[in-house]
């Protein structure tokens, strides 16, 4: 059985990473993903592969929507006792699947489309699903919340991230923001949970490289109720965004300095007092979320897709834009798998996110509207 | 004839071969320890303290200084030290006093503490080609930052940050009055404190008219003697610390001998020349939580609001609820001085038995208040006996802000840590008041010195973040997974939420 918790040891890894978006909202098939991220398939060693995508449930977009995985039917049915004392059960189904050789021991999987009940002012929604998705996570043994957004949905498993998207049977979605990740552990136990993408409501992580703040990130999202359970680097970076967008209310472009801080020496340069004064205290009350280490990630958040590299850029990271598409990736290649001719393609430079925004009235997920730039649209 | 049976500890050997009889280790010894009677001899009176300044200034290199080969039976119950003790006391009926910190052997956790460095999968950085970040904030913290978006767009904070102690390396100077050392001793720290843009501290002594130029790196201490608090010493100073207690001396006040207190020290504490200067052990306005609440405010208002206040305590068993109630009651800082610190003059009882070390309570509070969710609201100083600047970075990884350092900085100063500061006879004019002594120090060949350990140390732990693959302090500062334990109970381990090597 791979799906084995491993509450022993923190997992470490590099990996491949691409993610799509049409700004306009124009879908496509999850398929074309998966030939994209198999382009990198030197960067995966089949321990783990994911992808997420958005605005995949059009039909229910208004409900939460959590992923979940099972190792056994215990698990699954303490996870719908908790799940049906919370929140109103819309839909449940078993998340579609095709038997594929490379893909084996795979954990009862099924998703749930729910309307939390009796939150009361002592919170907020989100803090209220949050606290289900941690209750789950960390409370019930042999059961694992995998996303918990509305309209997108998480697929990831052990395996090469190609056989994974066929196991989930990807073709069958269309989504406006794809995402996708090939796994390389150094750990040699994988389990399914360890995959990525890593999902927390709307946020959507996938990862490469090693987070060497992770003890004191960890401590510090502690304080703030979040419950590390995964031990794994990615999971802290949903948190953080989670903390930062959603709770703190900071724009994606601050968040993203905080989480890849500006060098003091910049900081003191900067000659707009306003904004230096900003980012002083930024860094002087967001010290212990700053994520240090080698890291490159894509951040799918519901009405939007995030590039970030660390403060001094140790992961590949390239970006892409043709048109209303955007394109973030480890390798060039697997763009132009997507797209053989891109308009324009750059390398984002270490700390500086490259962010694009769905246009208005596509989703209404996501980061709330006062927190976008005007104009809403920049990448 | 000595008039007592407790036997010499140590003893100078000259080498009468070399001695070109130049007397200078006879002048320079602060304890009398050297005659001249034709030639050097030791004293019949005055006992060597291995001090090792003579040593120092003798040009010939003629002087060495030797433990009395006079040993008694080996016993490992009585060793010669409490037999010593005990038989001074039979012969003075007193207290007995020491110097410096606790000298027993009761183990150092950091000794035990092995820190991480990065292969493959994270790589490591080079300090000397990349930057790295020693910055340090010490004060309040609110819990976000809230943003606002101006009329063109931009981005700028709505949240005012509260003040803030700025330090370009992890370090200040622990409190030493200006009495427990002497002026120019203080003098040599705070030129040292200014130039590396860190703060240096007054102890409770007051300011003296020839710092104020210092005093914007200087922490002003407000003790339970109060001596040279007044409202120009508030407003002067970088920061107000309020001191509870001390980790040498737990639970009891300072004590500087009226022999120590001269003109220069009496007109800066305020006191009348040649008196006792006594530090009552409790605050007599603080009994309680709330009283130090009313005094914490009592500063902020006196100083308007515009430096940090911190309150001081030595590290007891309950030091992390003690830490939570000093938080809730308004203190920006605390510093928290563990029972190896270093003192003036404590009785020796206290110095050695009173108190817990700094690895256990620096990590027992930085856990407590992270349970509470009141971390970021104070600032955390550990103190007690930092070494060097890998026991700097433990201490940080186990969640100090910063640290302060006394003996490490008075060694730089020349002190060899006889543990005799309480008598006032330092040779090397560091804890002494005799002008004899005391001209000796040059405050800016003291200040060289000490800056010089400070940067060394500073370069030290970029290095080690550097190893440990991280290019800002802060992301070691409580990072305790960086730490692994060898030979540490597991209970131990449990406190400092660490896990063994190998796990």
């Amino acid at each position: 059985m791979k799906f084995v918790r491993r509450y022993d040891e923190r997992d470490r890894g590099a990996c491949g990473l691409i993610g799509w978006m049409n700004k306009k909202g124009r879908k496509m098939s999850g398929e074309a993903m998966i030939e994209a991220i198999a382009n990198m398939n030197e960067r995966g060693n089949g321990l783990g592969g994911g992808f997420a995508g958005y605005g995949i449930y059009p039909e229910l977009a208004q409900y939460y929507c959590f992923h979940v995985m099972y190792g056994n039917e215990r698990a699954k049915g303490l996870t719908e006792e908790l799940l049906a004392a919370r929140f109103d059960v819309v839909k449940y189904e078993e998340i579609p699947t095709r038997p594929h050789p490379a893909i084996t021991d795979e954990p009862l999987l099924w998703r749930y489309f729910l309307s939390p009940k009796g939150v009361d002012a002592r919170e907020s929604e989100e803090d209220y699903v949050v606290r289900a998705v941690m209750d789950i996570n960390a409370g019930i043994a042999d059961a694992f919340v995998f996303s918990s957004g509305k309209n997108m949905g998480a697929f990831k498993a052990v395996g090469y991230p190609e056989d994974v998207g066929k196991f989930f049977c990807l073709e069958r979605y269309e989504g406006y923001i794809w995402t996708a990740h090939a796994r390389f552990p150094t750990n040699s136990q994988a389990w399914w949970g360890g995959a990525h993408p890593f999902c927390l409501l709307d946020f959507s992580v996938v990862h490469n490289g090693e987070i060497s703040s992770y003890g004191i990130n960890r401590r510090y999202l502690e304080t703030f109720g979040y419950t590390c359970t995964l031990f794994t680097d990615t999971e802290v970076m949903v948190y953080l965004f989670d903390l930062l967008v959603r709770r703190h209310r900071l724009p994606i472009e601050v968040a993203c300095e905080v989480v890849a801080a500006p060098f003091w020496k910049d900081i003191d340069a900067e000659t707009d007092p306003e904004r230096r004064q900003l980012r002083t205290a930024l860094r002087q009350v967001y010290a212990s979320a700053m994520v240090n280490g080698p890291f490159a990630i894509i951040l799918g958040f519901g009405n939007g897709m995030l590039g970030l590299n660390d403060r001094i850029k140790l992961r590949p990271m390239v970006a892409a834009e043709n048109g209303a598409d955007l394109y973030i990736s480890s390798e060039e290649a697997a763009i132009h798998v997507l797209c053989p001719e891109p308009e324009r393609v750059w390398m984002p430079k270490a700390g500086q996110p490259v962010i694009g925004y769905l246009e208005e009235g596509v989703t209404s997920t996501g980061v709330a509207a006062d927190l976008l730039p005007s104009g809403s649209e920049k990448s | 004839m000595r008039n007592t049976l407790v036997p010499r500890r140590f003893k100078q050997v000259i080498d009468y071969e070399k001695c070109q009889r130049c007397k200078r280790c006879v002048m320079g010894c602060g304890f009398g320890a050297l005659e001249f009677q034709g030639r050097v001899v030791p004293s019949e009176k005055n006992e060597c303290v291995a001090c090792h300044y003579c040593v120092n200034v003798c040009p010939e290199e003629a002087i060495t200084i030797v433990e009395n080969p006079l040993k008694f039976r080996p016993h490992d119950v009585w060793q010669p030290d409490i037999i010593m003790q005990a038989t001074r006391q039979a012969e003075t009926g007193g207290v007995l006093l020491s110097g410096m910190g606790n000298d027993r052997p009761w183990g150092v956790i950091w000794d035990h503490l092995c820190l991480d460095a990065c292969q493959v999968t994270n790589p490591s950085i080079d300090p000397l080609r990349e930057p790295m970040e020693l910055r340090t904030f010490l004060g309040r913290k609110p819990d976000a930052v809230e943003v606002e978006r101006g009329p063109n767009g931009e981005l700028r904070a709505k949240t005012s940050i509260p003040p803030q102690l700025v330090l370009e390396t992890p370090v200040i100077f622990a409190p030493m009055s200006f009495g427990s050392i002497s002026l120019n001793a203080q003098k040599a720290l705070a030129m040292a404190a200014k130039e590396l843009g860190i703060y240096w501290s007054t102890g409770e002594g007051g300011l003296h008219r020839d710092l104020y130029p210092y005093a914007d790196r200087a922490i002003v201490q407000c003790a339970s003697g109060r001596f040279g608090v007044h409202e120009e010493y508030l407003k002067a100073g970088a920061a107000v610390e309020i001191k509870i207690g001390q980790g040498a001396k737990p639970g009891i006040g300072g004590h500087l001998p009226g022999r120590k207190v001269t003109t220069a020290i009496a007109e800066t504490r305020g006191i009348p020349e040649g008196t006792d200067a006594l530090s009552p052990a409790p605050h007599h306005d603080i009994y309680s939580i709330e009283d130090l609440r009313q005094l914490i405010w009592a500063i902020k208002e006196a100083t308007e609001f515009r430096v940090p206040v911190s309150v001081k305590i030595a590290a007891v068993h309950n030091v992390a609820a003690i830490a939570s109630g000093i938080v809730r009651a308004g203190a920006d800082i605390i510093y928290i001085d563990g029972f190896r610190g270093g003192t003036g003059a404590a009785p020796t009882m206290i110095r050695n038995h009173l108190g817990i070390p700094i690895e256990v309570a620096v990590a027992a509070v930085d856990s407590r208040l992270r349970k509470q969710g009141i971390r970021n609201q104070c600032s955390i100083i550990a103190a007690g006996s930092i070494r060097n600047s890998a026991d700097l970075a433990k201490a940080i990884a186990l969640g100090a802000d910063a640290c302060a350092i006394a003996t490490a900085a008075l060694v730089a100063l020349g002190c060899h840590l006889c543990q005799q500061c309480h008598t006032g006879n330092c040779s090397w004019g560091i804890t002494t008041q005799r002008p004899e002594l005391t001209r000796r120090l040059d405050p800016a060949w003291g200040a060289e010195r000490v800056a010089n350990l400070v940067r060394a140390w500073t370069e030290e732990l970029k290095e080690i973040l550097g190893a440990l693959g991280v290019n800002a302090l802060e992301s070691l500062r409580g990072s305790r997974d960086r730490l692994r334990a060898v030979f540490l109970d597991e209970k131990t381990r449990e406190v400092l939420d660490v896990k063994a090597a190998g796990e």
